[in-house]
């Protein structure tokens, strides 16, 4: 087994006036070495809260009360959470790069992006500006972009497809192993995103680095992922394959998700909301926390949290105790969920 | 017949530091009661000004917006009264488009109570709890004294709808009114934009940079997709999106990332000449998308300006290419 991250028993809460807001509550899995893995959910699942406690930049009211962070390089396994300041720049940016959503805050807006270039290398022990410079050459002509013209320019000269492209380019900077993306293309044009996808599938294959991507738009992950965990209300509620989270998903909230998000090709099929909305982490409800929302739902699913439990295609878990109902209703076909209930 | 709603060759100018810019470029677009029509593009396309000129927020640089057959900007006293109740905007962010300080019946008593739809608390409160269970916020009771940051935004989203029903209007224009929704609970809003079309016959315009809630909301209206200020391509929503005739509109539904891995994986890539945007400050002369059109032809695309022409299907397209196509006839040729 080659897992580069795996996170195991993960919880973290928020410290607020009202009590604790439990952000992440359990959550364990593994990132295998080259694979791309997308976390999807809608605000407030606890996305985000996950990703960014990968490279320990949560803020200060998060508190983690249990779990681990391992990472994996070369035989040697450490946890996350235990590395000292200087081990952790260390890992940063070197080990796992993360790319945030709103490229333009992501930069210093009064340096060049050369500066930027040679600010991070020089942060993290590469001296010698020569080698930055050809570093940064190349890595720009990877994302398509012209050096000459872009390293002069300052982040509000580019386009935000540009500022998005450089924002890659720094992150692979000092070759890191795992690539965390948070939401890359929301803000950006069609032609563009269609372009920054493309470029992601690209790059990945050549450098061979793990990606994980956290998005609320399922259309990304069905163009990137080679895996996808659905979460909700801060659990995993489905982990599985891109092909078996599309066409044959077993928990009730990924198929609310597949069914809300209309299509440009093929039948519209039965498009339908979730009804209501995610619940107070404050005050989440006894059972599964999705029971409101569920119309698989009976009493006994109010009775305990159902645990991730291995359903009938392999290497696919679900967290639902009437998993068997839903591939009832859902089949095994390789079609849209939305056009198989039509 | 006259159109209920009219731009008629409506151009928009801006005046800006760098010069001037048109932001909207003698777009014609009518509307009849009951009416969906979508406004697709991508940022800088000028679909948002579209919806303020139709709103009557901005005024025409030139061209005419009509409402029920006279120009609105000639209107006066009860008339343009009538005009500002009978056309409402639903803005794109819920969050900045409410008063933090006011209450939820605050917000919706004071359209009422400013029109004189009702007199008195009593029947505010009882007007405002109905246009709540109108747009699904039931029980109202438990929603007109909350502050807007006490909700969540598909919630907010929903009170923005019922202010703008408050005035009983003729026709809503929404303004990405749901992507800033969460992906769940979008169908929902646009289902409940729909019924309103469906109880009240309210025309509704949605302005949206995503094809797919275009496809859905607009099942049985209209799609216009606009580029660089002009809309370059108008039809019934189902055969543009599966057979749309500029190629701009082409590369677009070409680009869409889809929710079917199979699907998307697989689509055919249309591939520009170019990945930038002309600047509007220094639109191409000619057709402004032949930089980057795969089906350029020099001495026609670069030099003659392509109107909206009627093709087979009840369509338009602003394009001498698929307009020789589609309709078999000779494009105007370069002078």
């Amino acid at each position: 087994m080659s897992a580069v991250l795996s996170v195991r028993d993960l919880s973290i809460d928020y410290r607020t006036r009202r009590g604790p807001v439990r952000a992440v509550s359990d959550v364990s899995f593994e990132l295998e070495k080259g694979e791309t893995l997308a976390i999807i959910g809608e605000s407030g699942s606890g996305k985000t809260t996950l990703a960014v406690s990968f490279i320990r930049l949560s803020p200060r009211s998060a508190v983690v009360r249990s779990g681990e962070i391992l990472y994996t390089k070369g035989g040697l396994t450490t946890d996350i959470r235990k590395l000292d300041d200087d081990d952790l720049r260390e890992f940063r940016w070197s080990e796992c790069a993360m790319v945030f959503q709103a490229a333009l805050n992501s930069f210093n807006p009064v340096i060049s992006i050369w500066d930027q270039f040679l600010d991070t290398a020089q942060a993290h022990g590469m001296k010698d500006a020569k080698a930055v410079r050809g570093r940064a050459d190349d890595l720009l002509e990877l994302v398509h972009l012209d050096p000459k013209r872009v390293l002069r320019a300052y982040p509000h000269e580019l386009s935000g497809g540009m500022r998005q492209r450089v924002l890659i380019a720094m992150s692979l900077l000092l070759d890191p192993q795992i690539l965390i993306l948070d939401e890359p293309t929301t803000a950006l044009d069609i032609l563009t995103q269609r372009a920054i996808l493309d470029l992601l599938r690209e790059i990945r294959q050549n450098l061979g680095f793990a990606m994980i991507f956290i998005s609320h738009d399922l259309s990304i992950a069905a163009e990137l992922a080679d895996r996808m965990i659905t979460m909700y209300a801060g659990r995993i509620v489905e982990k599985a394959s891109v092909s078996d989270l599309f066409y044959r998903p077993r928990h009730p909230y990924s198929v609310g998700l597949l069914r809300a998000v209309p299509r440009v090709s093929g039948a519209l099929g039965a498009i339908e909301s979730i009804p209501g909305a995610p619940p107070d982490l404050i005050r989440l409800p006894p059972g599964c926390a999705y029971v409101p929302r569920c119309p698989f739902a009976v009493e006994a699913c109010r009775a305990a949290v159902p645990p991730l439990v291995a359903v009938d295609t392999p290497n696919h878990d679900a967290a639902c105790i009437r998993w068997q109902d839903v591939a009832a209703a859902v089949g095994n076909a390789e079609r849209p969920v939305a056009v198989k209930l039509a | 017949m006259s159109k209920l709603i009219e731009l008629d060759a409506v151009t928009r100018t801006f005046r800006t530091p760098f010069g001037e810019v048109t932001a909207v470029d003698r777009v014609s677009l009518g509307f009849d009661a009951a009416e969906v029509l979508c406004i697709v593009g991508e940022s800088g396309c000028g679909k948002t000004t579209t919806g303020r000129l139709l709103a009557g927020l901005i005024r025409p640089s030139n061209g005419t917006l009509r409402y029920k057959g006279t120009d609105v900007w000639l209107k006066k006293g009860a008339d343009l009264r009538e005009f500002r109740k009978a056309v409402q905007l639903v803005h794109q962010d819920p969050y900045a488009s409410l008063n933090p300080t006011r209450t939820v019946a605050q917000t919706l008593m004071a359209p009422l109570l400013h029109h004189k739809r009702v007199r008195g608390g009593r029947a505010a409160t009882a007007a405002a709890t109905e246009l709540l269970e109108r747009v699904g916020l039931a029980p109202a009771r438990d929603f007109l004294e909350k502050y807007p940051h006490q909700l969540s935004g598909g919630q907010r989203q929903r009170v923005s709808i019922a202010r703008a029903l408050s005035v009983e209007p003729r026709v809503i224009v929404a303004d990405e009114a749901v992507s800033m929704v969460d992906v769940s609970i979008r169908i929902s809003l646009l289902n409940l934009l729909l019924s309103l079309r469906r109880e009240f016959g309210v025309t509704i315009v949605l302005i949206t940079h995503d094809l797919a809630v275009a496809r859905y909301f607009g099942r049985d209206g209209r799609i216009a997709v606009m580029y660089l200020g002009r809309v370059v391509e108008l039809g019934p929503s189902e055969q543009l999106v599966v057979d749309p005739a500029h190629p701009y509109a082409e590369a677009l539904i070409a680009a869409i990332p889809e929710a079917d891995p199979t699907t998307t994986r697989t689509k055919e890539r249309i591939v520009l000449r170019s990945a930038d945007v002309p600047s509007l400050l220094e639109l191409p002369p000619g057709c402004t998308f032949h930089p980057r059109c795969p089906r350029f032809e020099a001495g026609l695309c670069d030099v003659v300006r392509p109107e909206l022409v009627a093709i087979p299907g009840d369509r338009e397209v602003a394009c001498h290419i698929a307009v020789r196509e589609r309709t078999g006839k000779q494009a105007a040729l370069a002078t």
